[in-house]
């Protein structure tokens, strides 16, 4: 009947367009019935939150018990300058700590070689050597609060910075928590900085989850982050499924390590991205922990804590817009409530500002106090994902899953993840998805306000971050002092031994640890594991 | 028939972004242009070879890390060095509005922020190429 009296109305008052789809191109009907979702069986598809399969969130208080983490990325210029600024959001609320570091750092190079020409400080913090990471977190109380911190390449180096930091505090490893990203698969898909070919930098990263379990128990040793590959370009669905797909690729490298799953899966947490399909952002959140349990299950968990998806979200940096800046709060604001009525762990807002520079102070905390709003006034963290049972968004939901199992099925026939991402299958279907997106909004057939729709004549001058000019100079006075003054013996033994490890097949935690304890720095760390392992070169596609 | 216009579009530094540069590319080469992309991690000097042995006639440098007033100069610089001035620059990325004329002196002649039209860039190029 509705069907019916649908048709006849469309015939008198056409609708705004000949269709209607998200961001994924699944095409939305205009109304979502029980029929969408008659084949759900409440128990086994949706359950209860805390209970497999999780679709409903991974606590069954969930916000009720405990807010989410308001944990903003952020890193510029030299340790010195980002301590302070650490220092200043926490005191304005933020409730956990989240490191940017620079594109030398990324890449294992220390401030002074020759490739970090013009990029000290530029999108994150500079951190060479123990020195600088003791400066970085100096009086902040690194065994209450959780670091996280985005490195990939070199993750296992700065992360043997941290723990020897904390150790040089009396803080016991055992107690500290936080996260490294390390997830090398993302970097080759689509963040590009990477270092090492795949075997070694698999290698390092399964080295990391038998050490984390073993000394840094409380310690997420790997973010398994779609964030990256949506802003390459990617749909929500490709985000979904080639995270999760990289996500598996993990657990079956650890376990051909001889790791037991049980042991090492409850600290694999993942990271995404909130664009700007509200529904259908939400349904993606949803879906993926649906299918991270029944993936880990079918592997061989046993124990909830391991089928249980932790997730941090970002909203899409991509989606901010140079024009109008202020407006780009509004946006923020949407993507922000995704990410909470998506139940995530810990949450960054960005700042209006960033498509132009690094944020102003003013820029990152209003980011901050929209989280605030949304967790304190807004109301919606007062009961457990209260968008479950909406028909469009269970069907959604459905849908996300069976679109990420299609890719799953794809990834299997090229041979598996690694082989996929030698043959160019994920980054040309990155660089097509980016290319359409852009085509449409160049065409009209996607509006971004202020870009392609309600322009208005503006100066898009805006208060730039100021950074301390002498800041690289210190840096690289620092790291020349460092090495003269160090014991040059020690820093060759261990360096010699880290090698020696390297050419055989030993955890190389422990020699990494010893090397940075000593002040070896990060390229000179990361330039043995080079040398031993060799480095990656892309295929280019576009 | 007219030559096509040769485009080189690079990736200075150390920068990982490549979505941009890609869209770009991709966009240039369906307005009729010969595009050659030299994928990551270029240094000035290996943009400047790559622009002489394909006998460009613009380079369009992208860079979304912050680094530009250092990275677009040293290939502006490394042109004029080498008396390739005549070669047009472009550039793009999170460039602030304060850093635009300052590149427009150093010989970048066009900047393009996030939200250009990829027509923009198209014509820019096509009236300002030297050929």
């Amino acid at each position: 009947m509705g069907k019916k009296y649908y048709k006849k109305t469309i015939e008198s008052f056409p609708e705004r367009k000949q269709e209607f789809k998200t961001l994924s191109e699944i095409e939305i009907k205009n109304i979502y019935t029980p029929n969408d979702v008659s084949n759900i069986d409440y128990i086994r598809d949706i359950g209860f939150p805390g209970v497999y399969p999780f679709l409903r969130g991974i606590h069954s208080t969930m916000y009720r018990g405990r807010l989410w983490t308001m944990r903003q990325f952020s890193g510029f210029g030299s340790a010195e300058e980002t301590n302070q600024r650490y220092k200043y959001l926490l005191n304005h609320g933020e409730t956990g700590l989240s490191v940017a570091f620079d594109y030398p750092t990324l890449y294992g190079y220390d401030t002074d070689h020759p490739l970090a020409r013009g990029e000290f400080g530029k999108c994150g913090v500079a951190v060479s050597s123990l020195e600088d990471m003791a400066i970085l977190f100096k009086d902040i109380p690194i065994d209450k609060i959780t670091t996280s911190m985005t490195i990939n390449g070199p993750a296992a180096i700065i992360w043997a910075m941290y723990i020897a930091n904390a150790e040089n505090r009396n803080i016991r490893k055992n107690t500290i928590g936080g996260t490294i990203q390390n997830d090398i698969l993302k970097e080759y898909i689509a963040q590009k900085s990477f270092i090492f070919p795949p075997e070694p930098s698999m290698r390092l990263i399964i080295d990391t989850f038998e050490y984390g379990y073993k000394y840094v128990p409380r310690w997420n040793t790997i973010s398994i982050s779609g964030y990256h590959i949506r802003e390459a370009g990617s749909t929500a669905v490709q985000e979904l499924a080639f995270t999760l797909g990289d996500g598996i690729e993990y657990v079956k490298w650890a376990m051909k390590r001889g790791l037991k799953i049980d042991d090492f899966a409850p600290r694999l947490s993942f990271f995404f991205n909130a664009h700007n399909n509200f529904f259908e952002e939400i349904a993606k959140y949803r879906a993926a922990r649906r299918i991270w349990a029944k993936e880990l299950k079918k592997l061989g968990a046993k124990k909830s804590r391991s089928l249980l998806m932790r997730f941090h979200t970002q909203t899409a940096g991509c989606s901010l817009t140079a024009q109008q800046p202020e407006i780009n709060i509004v946006r923020v604001t949407l993507q922000a409530l995704e990410a909470v009525l998506g139940g995530t762990q810990s949450l960054h807002t960005n700042s209006m500002d960033e498509a132009l520079a690094l944020p102003s102070e003013k820029a990152v905390r209003i980011a901050l106090r929209t989280q605030q709003i949304i967790a304190e006034e807004s109301g919606v963290t007062d009961t457990v994902d209260p968008l479950g049972g909406s028909y469009y968004i269970e069907w959604l939901t459905n849908k996300m899953e069976e679109e990420t199992y299609r890719y799953f099925d794809k990834v299997e026939r090229l041979g598996g993840v690694i082989p996929a991402i030698e043959k160019g299958f994920f980054q040309r279907e990155i660089a097509e998805s980016a290319y359409r997106y852009q085509r449409e909004v160049d065409e009209n057939k996607r509006t971004i306000v202020g870009v392609n729709k309600y322009k208005i004549d503006e100066d898009l001058s805006i208060p730039i971050l100021k950074m301390d000019e002498k800041g690289e100079e210190r840096q690289i006075n620092r790291l020349k002092k460092l090495r003269k003054e160090r014991d040059q013996s020690k820093v060759d033994k261990n360096l010699s031994k880290l090698r020696r490890a390297a050419k055989g097949n030993e955890n190389l935690m422990p020699y990494i640890i010893d090397c940075v304890h000593s002040y070896a720095t990060l390229g000179e760390t990361c330039d043995i594991l080079r040398e031993v392992f060799g480095e990656y070169k892309e295929p280019t596609i576009y | 028939m007219e030559r096509k216009i040769r485009v080189l579009v690079a990736k200075p530094g150390l920068d990982g972004h490549d979505r941009g540069a890609k869209i770009v590319a991709r966009a240039l080469r369906d307005a009729g242009m010969e595009v050659i992309y030299t994928g990551l991690h270029q240094t000035a000097e290996m943009i400047v070879e790559t622009a002489i042995q394909e006998d460009v006639d613009v380079i369009g440098l992208s860079l979304l890390s912050g680094a530009h007033m250092t990275l677009f100069k040293d290939v502006a610089d490394l042109l004029k060095e080498k008396n390739m001035d005549d070669i047009l620059v472009v550039g793009g990325g999170i460039i602030p509005e304060e850093d635009v004329s300052k590149l427009k002196r150093v010989g970048i002649a066009g900047v393009f922020g996030p939200g250009t039209h990829t027509d923009v860039i198209v014509d820019f190029i096509r009236k300002n190429v030297k050929k």
